[in-house]
């Protein structure tokens, strides 16, 4: 039953193409105002210490408000989420095992090899959910052009697109190769070893002859190597809003405890 | 109008396996024409159209698109003269809408944006789909594919149309449509296809090509009712000119009524 989970793949991955087709106020904003604002996040949030697990919380923030706001699916987005967390988790296992100092956290004495490995797991989720915020309310054509205005080079973003569309052309491939092949041997489970190579050796031909193909249809039309998405789209005072909003909250969440403030603030006023 | 003339002068290609596709091509088509191009699988035709558009290379001869030479410094004209759709529509569309997919092309033209919109409208409308352009093209029927990739041709607004197959896996109305929509062009056209009844509704000339060499140039009249020669060519008689299945008697549709 391998064959419908890639052709589900290919659907999955349109997800986010048509997820970047909405309208709401989150997707009109700039794409490089977008773009600016994911990274100040990334860089915010990989910037605590690995004790400061409860710091990294209130950056939930953000993705939560994207959420709301893009109006986008938030199970089928979590699913993708999911998907990246046994790698997560593969790189923060070892911390508890080698860092037996203990911290506090959260009033209790813990092993500090926990609190750290809690860290990167917060982290890294909360960074690759924003990274899917940003193409999932931007598009991969908007981001190449916001890259373009920062001055990266034509050919990385070049790279970025194809790559990102021949993801797509690669699966259908691999779609039809594993159909022919479960017709033919239908009492297999999975790909039997003998086949793996002639079956990779094929796929990858005819990947390179449709690649091929698509790239000629690309040069007919004038393609000269720069990714042409529609003109550029004009700064508006509300995207600089929506910049400085987020940075500063960023920054401040980055300078001050703000749950601890408030927290004590609460405590102080039952007091 | 002497610029939307095609001239080929004894085309000779080899793929780089040694395989020799075409063998000494000689003919030339004039502004508004219709030309199919005709012959069994592998007599050259595809290779043919690739050296037409500059995408392969005469190994000897020459293509002249007006008057001027295909060449790799010459390509950026060649291509906004001749659109050619693909016989797999879903190599020609790989934008996320079909708007963006016809916009392809104006827009690595350098056209501004208005200009762009107006273009992808209108060739959206010549072929009907104007209602799809927010679609994801992947989510398109077949003929709407097909459509789609016509409209991503005809945005750039060329002056020669070259269709790869043009009907080929479509339902009888979608084809029927497609046959309706080529006749409606003014454009000079040049199709490759195996549905000879197609061939013979809408173009009024054939080459035949066999082995990589012409093997008949005429009107399509002519050609397409010579059993023989199609016989020899590894055709047959397109299905409106053999006998009737029920009857036995000779069909009679007459093109261009």
């Amino acid at each position: 039953m391998n064959n419908p989970n890639i052709i589900n793949s290919i659907y999955n991955m349109r997800l986010l193409d048509e997820a970047a087709l909405k309208t709401t106020a989150v997707h009109r904003i700039h794409p490089l105002v977008k773009l600016v604002t994911t990274l100040a996040y990334l860089v915010v949030v990989v910037s605590f210490g690995k004790y400061e697990t409860g710091r990294l919380l209130p950056f939930l923030f953000y993705p939560v408000v994207i959420f709301a706001f893009a109006e986008l699916p938030v199970i089928s987005m979590l699913k993708r989420i999911l998907i990246v967390e046994p790698l997560i988790i593969g790189i923060g296992i070892l911390n508890p095992l080698f860092d037996r100092q203990a911290v506090m956290f959260a009033g209790v004495l813990v092993p500090g090899g926990w609190v750290a490995f809690l860290s990167i797991f917060i982290k890294c989720s909360l960074t690759v959910t924003a990274a899917l915020l940003l193409i999932a309310t931007t598009g991969m054509d908007k981001l190449a052009l916001a890259l373009r205005m920062l001055k990266v080079p034509r050919l990385f973003v070049l790279q970025l697109l194809l790559t990102y569309r021949y993801i797509s052309v690669l699966m259908e491939e691999v779609g039809r190769s594993l159909k022919a092949y479960s017709l033919k041997a239908p009492e297999h489970k999975g790909v039997q070893r003998s086949a793996w190579g002639p079956l990779a050796g094929q796929l990858i031909l005819r990947t390179f002859d449709r690649a091929q193909r698509v790239y000629q249809a690309m040069c007919l039309r004038g393609f000269n190597g720069e990714y042409n998405t529609g003109g550029n789209i004009r700064l508006r005072s509300a995207d600089l809003g929506y910049l400085a909003g987020w940075v500063l909250l960023f920054i401040s969440l980055k300078r001050y405890d703000i749950p601890l403030i408030i927290g004590s603030l609460l405590t102080g006023v039952v007091k | 109008m002497s610029h939307h003339k095609i001239e080929v002068k004894d085309l000779h290609f080899s793929y780089p396996d040694g395989h020799k596709a075409v063998k000494g091509l000689d003919f030339s088509i004039h502004h508004g024409e219709a030309v199919g191009i005709i012959g069994a699988n592998g007599a050259g035709k595809s290779t043919l159209l690739m050296l037409l558009m500059g995408v392969l290379f005469p190994e000897k001869g020459e293509v002249l698109v007006g008057d001027v030479h295909v060449t790799r410094k010459t390509l950026s004209v060649i291509r906004q003269r001749l659109g050619m759709v693909f016989q797999d529509p879903d190599d020609q569309l790989f934008m996320t809408t079909v708007y963006d997919d016809v916009a392809f092309g104006p827009r690595n033209y350098g056209l501004d944006e208005k200009e762009v919109e107006g273009r992808v409208l209108q060739a959206l409308e010549m072929v009907g789909i104007l209602h799809l352009k927010d679609r994801a093209p992947f989510k398109l029927s077949g003929g709407e594919k097909r459509a789609a990739a016509i409209a991503s041709v005809l945005s750039m607004q060329p002056d020669v149309l070259i269709m790869d197959e043009p009907t080929a896996a479509l339902d009888p109305k979608s084809r029927r449509r497609v046959m309706n929509l080529m006749k409606g062009f003014e454009h000079t056209k040049i199709i490759t296809s195996h549905d000879l009844d197609m061939v013979f509704d809408v173009c009024k000339r054939v080459i035949v090509i066999k082995d990589g060499r012409i093997a008949a140039d005429g009107s399509a009249a002519d050609i397409l009712a010579n059993a023989g020669l199609m016989d020899e060519c590894g055709l047959e008689l397109p299905l409106s000119l053999q006998k009737c299945p029920v009857c036995g008697r000779d069909a009679g549709l007459v093109p261009y009524s």
